[in-house]
């Protein structure tokens, strides 16, 4: 299978996966369970990418100092109610200097 | 924010259509660069410029592009690389179930929306109070980081050996931080999130090195799991 084959596959395979959930028939979407499911669901795999985004590295975890101390700037940031931009500039900005002074 | 209050909370309101778009432009611009970081990886691993691009037009979800080109470097199977690229979208099939009735789309309108579906328009589409602000973010996001993703990939792939490390100017953080900004709302505002979010974080790091990379935040939905047999609660 040629390299194309696989990237055009890819293409339509995930589109067809992101239509699927909207074309979910109602009489599934209106269960109150499966509201309760799907509202939960957001959180739930947005903070596992967080996660996973700041501790792994492909398949190995990995502590870098730099970057956990970036995304806890955001969290303080956060906490001190600051507006979405500056906590993205401070978190980058943490990182960056930290990595200057050879973290 | 719950389904109710989406219900509720329809009318015209200037100031959280604003913020919406606020919100949507700057993850859009901010996760936007990222597709720097996925043009250079896509080359280096074997793809070729317009592969990157296709891909990257056609796919657009950022796992899964990573996943291929990754195989594609590897030298793994072509087929099995394809089909688990594809499965790690799977999270982009929940998205849409929870987005269909905030949004509220029907025919070509459906098709297109669709293709945007992904994690940052999700975070800011729930991240807005009442169902106006959800879908004004979600296209304001959907939009801007369309635009930017697909730029970037160009940039990135065509560039591949100029680029320097993307991490020496901290943009590994921006995903993670604008992550963290949008669900901020929710962790603050109940501990059955808080529960949800740190088990599914526990859960995605534990199977982290078990299994391939994307399929531990798929995993993670399981975390969401009690609420199909609770019936107390509502967030």
């Amino acid at each position: 299978m040629s390299t194309w084959i696989a990237v055009i596959a890819t293409g339509l395979g995930c589109y067809a996966l992101k239509l699927g959930g909207l074309v979910t028939p109602r009489r599934v979407l209106d269960d109150p369970r499966v509201r309760r499911f799907t509202e939960l669901v957001p959180v739930a795999l947005l903070t596992a990418l967080i996660a996973v985004q700041a501790l792994a590295d492909g398949r190995n975890l990995e502590f870098d100092a730099a970057r956990l101390a970036g995304l806890g700037t955001a969290a303080v940031a956060l906490a001190l109610r600051a507006p979405f931009l500056v906590v993205l500039v401070v978190a980058a900005g943490v990182a960056a200097g930290l990595r200057l002074l050879g973290l | 924010m719950s389904v109710i209050e989406d219900e509720e909370v329809d009318a015209p309101d200037g100031g959280a259509r604003r913020a919406a778009v606020r919100d949507g432009v700057g993850v859009g611009i901010a996760v936007g660069v990222s597709g720097l970081a996925f043009g250079a990886a896509a080359v280096t691993a074997g793809l070729t410029v317009a592969q990157a691009c296709v891909l990257s037009l056609l796919a657009f979800t950022g796992a899964s592009q990573f996943a291929l080109a990754g195989v594609v470097g590897g030298g793994g199977g072509l087929v099995a690389g394809s089909l688990g690229a594809v499965l790690l979208g799977g999270r982009n099939a929940l998205y849409g179930m929870r987005l269909a009735d905030t949004l509220g789309v029907r025919g070509w309108r459906r098709l297109l929306t669709a293709h945007v579906v992904i994690d940052e328009t999700t975070a800011v589409a729930t991240a807005q109070r009442g169902r106006a602000a959800a879908r004004t973010g979600f296209y304001a996001t959907a939009v801007s980081l369309y635009l930017a993703w697909n730029a970037t990939t160009l940039l990135g792939a065509a560039g591949a050996a100029r680029l320097g490390d993307p991490d020496v100017v901290g943009l590994d953080v921006l995903g993670p931080a604008a992550f963290l900004g949008l669900v901020w709302p929710r962790l603050t505002s109940g501990a059955s999130q808080v529960r949800v979010a740190v088990a599914a974080a526990v859960i995605a790091i534990a199977a982290t090195p078990l299994l391939p990379p994307g399929v531990p935040v798929m995993l993670a939905a399981v975390a969401a799991l009690p609420a199909l047999i609770t019936r107390t609660e509502r967030s």
